[in-house]
């Protein structure tokens, strides 16, 4: 298998963290993975993404320009790489922020109200791992259950309390595309 | 029969490369003896400029490294940090120290560097041939200031020890003068005190020794001193311009 | 050791420290401020110095300090930063000293961009600064790569008495990767008897860590010794790496970060039918002329593939002697080629386009 993924989204939108996470994941399960995030004054404020390899064979170009799952979190990252996405990929837009329909018709597309969701769980900051949860679903790039213990051993104990809340919004991302 | 009188063993025993009159040859042997007297010669690593002092490394007899020019203070941070036992000392003109490295000196001394730096203050550039340097004299010629320097064309000459001694990393600032007896003592007594602070981790020391350069002034080694005193002096004053206690 | 996910730069921090280093002396530029911040946070940990100089042109010639006073040191800088050091690399390399120096590239000339670029090949592997000398310079096309390549470097540096340069690009310095860090094969390391550390021990000759030598016959010597050395790690340090030569028609060619997506586009352009294989230098400097040599008589033509106007380019096409035709594409402005613009260049070369 290989998945070529690119997150985008605000910075503060945890768009670099979802793509660590499917990486962190991915080396779990024992698959060959890279995460190269974009660098420079775009990390200050502006839009940041990334993008992520996971694949069987040894990983080649760590930069993804046909991908076959994109994400995005804000209109502007829509704009940018809804053109990105691989005929036959999938497309995952934050229809919170974007009320922007694709009019491509070779790709498969979910929107997803992850920000809704994410304050409906009582915790906006989740909306990304919402998204997750609706990626993961959709792809099975990696199990969830493999992306919770991840997230746990990168909390450690003083973030601890804060895993219920993440384990649910990719609970809720799954279920809303399901 | 009493021995009254034995050179430095802190000095190599060859032939020094400088002009007949130079006080570099006094300069080195301050500098030797009280490395010598404080029981620091095993413990001794110098640094060797660029300039009329750049094969200080055959003389001083201990280990020596060279460095580019104007980074000795920098070369001597790297040992100190990797032997903050040993005494570290560079040894720099006023060109190395006052012009192409500025920017080592003064960060060397603002970190508060535990090495000791001896500063050769002589108003000219020795080695490449007597060009103007960044503590040249007011309307003194040189080879590349053929009128004299020029205040509107060039400023007025750097005061080395004034600015280090603003700098609080800084533990104990002195210039001294070697054109006679008297302030040779005195040099020699500051010197012996830079170092001492140095090891006693007080941080960085800085002795400014007005010198000679007859050579390149174009005067015989007396009239050079008496240059010195006359010239050197009133624009570089004599005196501690900090000290830590 | 399970492995890590690790950002490049941080690898190549930690690697350095598995490899002995403690001290590194620096100077903040970007894409590499990553090695400096994880130095400062790890080097203190193992009772080592991080000191943030106040130029690069200080940060080198601090190295020269060190390792003149036996230590092992590093420092890191990007395209820049390493032009500010090549005085201090050039005194180094003269003075027999052994450090590693990082360069993370990015595009230049001039102040450039801060996106990955192999803008540097030439300062890298033909001098850089003045004089007759080189570098070893090691060219990692991973992160797992990049912190064998640290580790390694040191003793290579201190087994040849030599500046090693680890010569990434913004992408390996920014690239997260799983990483686990192993010790290099078992090397016989000379002690550094000739390092500047006080002559307690009058056993040995005084220390004299120097780069300056007057007489010609001295500086001559030197010279001479510097260049046998040099050919004994020509003879016991170049690698390289081939993938699916055995029956390759066409060769692509390429080191760093753009040799990974070579090897893709090897597959990509296999899968269409085209016989391509890949030779990837592992050290640019020593050059390993032998396998273009090899293949010359094998392949019908080369295309070297570069994020630079063409500057290994030079030296494949020396080794290849005209044998065979050699073609060039670059990308520049530090942009990444893709996989696709490989397999397109290498389909024109197939229909002799090129």
């Amino acid at each position: 298998m290989l998945h070529q993924i690119i997150s985008a989204g605000f910075g503060g939108q945890g768009v670099l963290l979802l793509g660590q996470l499917i990486a962190y994941s991915g080396l779990q399960e024992g698959k060959n993975v890279s995460w190269l995030p974009s660098y420079g004054p775009e990390m200050r404020g502006g839009t940041a993404n990334c993008s992520v390899v996971v694949s069987d064979e040894e990983v080649g170009s760590p930069v993804v320009t046909e991908a076959d799952v994109v994400v995005v979190m804000n209109r502007p990252s829509f704009e940018k790489y809804e053109g990105n996405v691989a005929p036959g990929g999938k497309l995952f837009v934050n229809s919170s922020l974007i009320d922007l329909k694709t009019e491509r018709t070779d790709i498969e597309v979910y929107y997803v109200p992850v920000n809704a969701i994410a304050e409906e769980l009582g915790n906006g900051r989740v909306a990304n791992m919402v998204m997750l949860g609706a990626v993961l679903e959709k792809t099975g790039i990696v199990s969830p259950k493999t992306a919770i213990a991840c997230l746990t051993a990168s909390f450690g104990a003083k973030k601890a309390h804060l895993i219920p809340v993440n384990e649910q919004a990719l609970a809720k991302g799954a279920e809303a595309v399901k | 029969m009493a021995v009254v009188f034995e050179k430095t063993k802190m000095l190599t025993d060859v032939p020094f490369h400088y002009c007949p009159g130079c006080t570099h040859g006094i300069a080195h042997r301050l500098v030797a003896e009280c490395i010598e007297e404080l029981g620091m010669a095993d413990k001794a690593i110098g640094v060797a400029p660029v300039g009329c002092a750049v094969f200080a490394y055959n003389y001083f007899n201990c280990d020596m490294m060279e460095a580019a020019h104007g980074r000795a203070p920098a070369v001597a941070t790297g040992i100190k940090r990797v032997h903050p036992d040993k005494l570290v000392f560079t040894y720099q003109g006023d060109g190395d120290l006052a012009s192409i490295g500025t920017a080592e000196i003064i960060h060397a001394a603002a970190r508060g560097e535990k090495v000791t730096t001896i500063f050769i203050n002589n108003a000219i550039y020795g080695m490449t041939g007597g060009q103007m340097a960044p503590t040249t004299l007011e309307g003194q010629v040189t080879t590349t200031s053929p009128y004299g320097r020029q205040k509107d064309h060039c400023g007025l000459p750097i005061r080395m020890s004034e600015i280090i001694a603003t700098l609080d990393g800084a533990c104990y600032v002195e210039r001294v003068s070697l054109h006679d007896v008297p302030n040779i003592v005195k040099a020699k007594k500051a010197i012996k005190k830079a170092l001492t602070y140095q090891m006693e981790g007080k941080g960085f020391s800085f002795i400014e020794l007005l010198s000679t350069c007859p050579t390149n002034w174009g005067m015989t080694p007396v009239a050079a001193l008496d240059w010195l005193k006359e010239n050197m002096i009133p624009y570089y004053p004599l005196g501690v311009k900090k000290e830590v206690e | 050791m399970a492995k890590k996910l690790m950002k490049g730069s941080e690898a190549i921090g930690e690697a350095a420290i598995q490899a002995g280093c403690r001290y590194f002396f620096g100077y903040p530029i970007t894409p590499q401020n990553e090695i400096p911040e994880y130095m400062s946070r790890r080097l203190p940990q193992e009772g080592g110095c991080f000191l943030q100089a106040e130029s690069e042109v200080a940060a080198i010639n601090m190295v020269y300090g060190a390792a003149g006073a036996g230590a092992r040191v590093m420092t890191s800088s990007s395209s820049p930063g390493i032009s500010l050091k090549q005085e201090g690399v050039s005194y180094i390399a003269c003075a027999e000293l052994p450090c590693v120096i990082v360069n993370i590239m990015r595009v230049g000339p001039g102040l450039g961009g801060i996106q990955p670029a192999q803008g540097d090949y030439f300062q890298a592997t033909k001098g850089g600064g003045h004089g007759d000398y080189h570098l070893v310079v090691l060219a990692p096309s991973t992160v797992q790569e990049a912190a064998d390549m640290v580790m390694e470097g040191f003793d290579i540096a201190d087994t040849y008495r030599i500046p090693v340069m680890v010569l990434g690009d913004g992408m390996i310095g920014q690239i997260m990767e799983p990483v686990e860090f192993r010790q290099p094969k078992k090397r016989e390391v000379p002690a550094k008897t000739w390092a500047a550390t006080g002559w307690e021990d009058k056993s040995r000759d005084r220390a004299v860590i120097n780069s300056l030598y007057i007489e010609p016959e001295q500086m001559l010597e030197v010279t001479e010794r510097l260049m046998a050395r040099y050919e004994q790690i020509k003879q016991n340090e170049t690698k390289v790496e081939t993938f699916m030569m055995e029956d390759a028609e066409y060769c692509i060619t390429a080191y760093g970060t753009t040799a990974r997506i070579a090897k893709s586009a090897v597959l990509k352009a296999r899968a269409m039918g085209i016989k391509v294989g890949l030779i990837r230098p592992i050290t640019i400097w020593p050059f390993p002329s032998e396998a273009y040599e090899k293949a010359a008589d094998q392949v019908k033509a080369f295309l070297t593939v570069e994020m630079s106007a063409g500057q290994m380019v030079e030296d494949v096409r020396l080794a290849v002697n005209g044998k065979k035709p050699v073609y060039f594409k670059g990308t520049l402005g530090g942009f990444v080629p893709t996989t696709q613009d490989m397999v397109n260049e290498l389909v024109k070369l197939t229909e002799g386009r090129e």
